[in-house]
């Protein structure tokens, strides 16, 4: 039984959720890599999609897996920097390195993403140095870079606000005229991303119906990694998200989060529709979180591993390394210069962790208005004479 | 229930405010069947501070709800609970995450008891744990007890001890009126004396609690300076004044408000009528804050007994910085005995 049929038979009080098999998509969900690796058929529910990956030739493939084998180390090295008392905090992306990578190849520069706190893989595909994302972890920032310049809008911690910022986005791309122009370098569209708990906000509705009536050029993309800290999705929704998008009344896809391919066909046609003027698409990415929710989190307390085992098989880094040895595409020494390459990356973080200066206190007062403020620089000076009263 | 007093044969026992929050909790749901524990996290993880650890395991996903991720509408439902006679305990995870909740807060729990003219009671808790000085990330360290405090038909309480933490939970889940509690986060894992008397937990009931739920406490006697303050700052008061006290300087009397709304106005003007000299300290900014309504209540009602203005300690007035600002931002010992020396020279 699929998960989404599982929970549609669930009591309506939710009490006592059905045995359920997490690990199956139902047929709905498009795929195109199987777990083992091997290319699925065409079929009603992938065929669709198929035409976005017609000109995706070898390299770009090989250059996807690099993407996730890169992202998976950049995540580890942000989980050993916090064992190591370098991070106070690490959200891990493991085991959704597909669903980040394929929508974050999918995107064009011009646009514009809108992340939770768990988006490494997006920003990594944005062009987002990794170090960035550390210096609100480390205790710093709170995000400190310019969105702007890579068009991957901050870290969002309280669930669901970014949503509704996508969608006011997007309504400015619309007004701007930037959608439909056919000018594949101008017209833009608007990823939001959030997880399985964070559909349950208020914040998150709002923005579908937003986005409905507005028609504006956004995607959503849920990834649903079927925990939300200690609970299973089954107390966030009993009908799987891509359907909630039907009520709403735009199209809602359910794709297999780990598998890049699938990830990336389903992302390219939705922003494609959005960028033609064609309005939002919500993608849900089915896939799991392998790890604990967070460094502080420990997931022996309600979680049972033989899930977890259950979902290491459908690992979307071995299912992407095996399709494309198997085609011939990258050998045993590929992947080993690629592991290198990655430890390099990771030395290089690690670096600059270790390296990030703390900022002065007087940064505090800094950017608290845009425009200057006369309790701000009574309280920035108080304190700087306080201060300089600990310096003898 | 068994409880460590029981456990150990003495009806003095030494636990963590944590352990107390959730002991007190215990106590109202086997006290009360009426009364729910509801919220992210809370069943079998215990809530992400382990507060209502258990509490799922003994008394049935019925009575310790796990909630969609949604907290406007745990607020919500928690006002239509409470219509039908139940007693919800909401927990909210962290103070930065109470905004979506606001809302329900401030235009519906606060004023259903008035809109109605008193036909209506929302009996609920609403548990926040507040405060910083953890190391979190933006979001998981605010004191936002103002905002509350400010809007009337809540009561607003926090508590600084393992004792009040085990009666004032108890107490609060009693009233009749929407209560805002909040817990100091930092001070979690302090322990403190829990003395039942003779009968422990079984023998004890709401009467035998030492205090009402919106009185303050002095917690150190003293007669140069009064320092009120409440939730996490009262150990640093304290330590103010035993610092205080070992190098011969002024006699430092702290008092706890536990109470944010009401205040207990009463003591608060006896304490600076005899002492002449006040500091208000908290964490949170000071701007529009419950330290600006103690200065202005104190320079209202004790203006001939002061010696000195009313200083406010707290945060600087900025958002809530990242952590390594953190020791800067917090009112520490020397901010507060500096307060002290300011005072002291008028
Ligand atoms: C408004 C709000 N409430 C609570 C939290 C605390 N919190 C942080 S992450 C999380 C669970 C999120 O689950 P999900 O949306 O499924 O995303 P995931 O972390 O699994 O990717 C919660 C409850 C928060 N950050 N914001």
């Amino acid at each position: 039984m699929s998960d989404d049929e599982v929970a549609a038979s669930a009591a309506p009080g939710g009490h006592e959720p059905p045995e359920r098999d997490i690990t199956d998509g139902g047929p709905e969900m498009v795929q195109f890599l199987a777990a083992d690796g091997t290319r699925v058929e065409l079929s009603e529910s992938n065929e669709p999609y198929a035409a976005y990956l017609e000109d995706v030739g070898t390299d770009e493939m090989v250059a996807m897996l690099r993407d996730l084998i890169l992202v998976r180390r950049v995540d580890a090295e942000g989980f050993a920097l916090q064992r190591q008392g370098e991070l106070g905090l690490w959200p891990s992306l493991l085991g959704q390195e597909a669903a980040q990578v394929g929508a974050g190849r999918a995107m064009r520069p011009q646009d514009y993403a809108f992340p939770g706190y768990r988006e490494h893989g997006v920003a990594w595909c944005k062009g987002v140095p990794p170090e960035n994302l550390l210096g609100m972890f480390r205790g710093v920032n709170h995000g400190g870079w310019d969105s702007n310049d890579n068009n991957f809008h901050l870290y969002t911690i309280v669930i669901g606000n970014q949503m509704l910022h996508a969608v006011g986005y997007a309504m400015g791309v619309a007004r701007d005229g930037d959608v439909a122009t056919g000018d594949a370098d101008r017209d833009t569209a608007v990823m939001a991303f959030t997880g399985d708990g964070g559909t349950a906000q208020g914040d998150f509705n709002e923005a579908l119906v937003f986005a409905a009536v507005t028609h504006a050029p956004v995607v959503f993309y849920v990834q649903n990694n079927h925990w939300a800290i200690s609970e299973p999705n089954d107390r966030q929704f009993t009908i799987p998200p891509y359907r909630r998008a039907d009520g709403f009344g735009f199209p809602g896809i359910r794709v297999d989060g780990n598998d890049v391919l699938a990830s990336y066909a389903v992302t390219r046609y939705a922003l494609d529709r959005a960028r033609n003027g064609q309005g939002p698409t919500l993608v849900e990415a089915f896939t799991y979180r392998m790890g604990a929710h967070t460094t502080s989190d420990d997931p022996t307390k309600y979680r049972i591993s033989a899930e977890v085992d259950a979902w290491k098989a459908k690992d979307p880094i071995d299912r992407m390394t095996a399709y494309l040895k198997a085609e011939g595409a990258i050998d045993d020494s590929w992947v080993e210069e690629t592991q290198a390459e990655a430890d390099e990356l990771a030395k290089r973080i690690r670096k600059a962790c270790q390296t990030m200066p703390d900022p002065p206190h007087e940064e505090m007062f800094a950017h608290v208005y845009a425009e200057p403020h006369q309790l701000i620089e009574r309280e920035s000076a108080q304190f700087a004479d306080y201060q300089s009263g600990f310096e003898d | 229930m068994s409880t460590q007093a029981q456990q150990s044969g003495s009806t003095a026992t030494r636990m963590t405010i944590a352990k107390a929050l959730n002991a007190g909790m215990r106590a109202a749901m086997e006290r009360d069947p009426k009364v729910v524990l509801m919220g992210e996290d809370v069943g079998k993880l215990g809530g992400v501070f382990r507060i209502t650890e258990g509490l799922q395991k003994d008394f049935g996903e019925d009575r310790v709800i796990d909630t969609p991720l949604a907290e406007a509408g745990i607020m919500g439902a928690a006002v239509g609970l409470a219509l039908r006679g139940y007693r919800p305990v909401v927990e909210i995870q962290f103070d930065g995450f109470v905004y979506p909740a606001f809302d329900q807060i401030v235009s519906q729990v606060a004023k259903m008891h008035n809109r109605s003219q008193g036909a209506l009671k929302v009996p609920m808790v609403i548990r926040i744990p507040y405060g910083g000085g953890i190391g979190a990330v933006e979001h998981h360290s605010e004191s936002n007890e103002s905002y509350f405090a400010h809007t009337a038909g809540l009561r607003v309480v926090t508590c600084s001890s393992t004792e009040d933490a085990y009666w004032m939970m108890q107490q609060a889940i009693a009233s009749d009126d929407p209560v805002v509690f909040y817990e100091p986060k930092r001070r979690y894992h302090e322990r403190g004396v829990l003395d039942l008397g003779e009968g422990g937990v079984a023998g004890a009931s709401l009467d035998d609690a030492p205090h009402a739920l919106d009185e303050g406490v002095v917690r150190v006697e003293g007669s140069d300076v009064t320092i009120l303050t409440y939730g996490p700052m009262v150990k640093v008061a304290h330590a103010a004044a035993q610092a205080a006290e070992l190098e011969d300087g002024p006699s430092i009397e702290v008092v706890d408000l536990r109470s944010l709304s009401p205040l207990d106005a009463e003591l608060i003007e006896e304490s600076v009528k005899k002492t002449g000299r006040c500091i208000a300290l908290s964490e949170a900014q000071t701007f529009a804050s419950i330290t600006s309504e103690i200065a202005a209540h104190v320079q209202e009602h004790c203006f001939y007994h002061l010696e000195a203005p009313v200083l406010r300690v707290g945060g600087y007035n900025i958002p809530y910085p990242p952590s390594r600002h953190e020791e800067v931002f917090l009112p520490d010992l020397d901010r507060v005995l500096h307060a002290v020396d300011t005072l002291l020279a008028y």
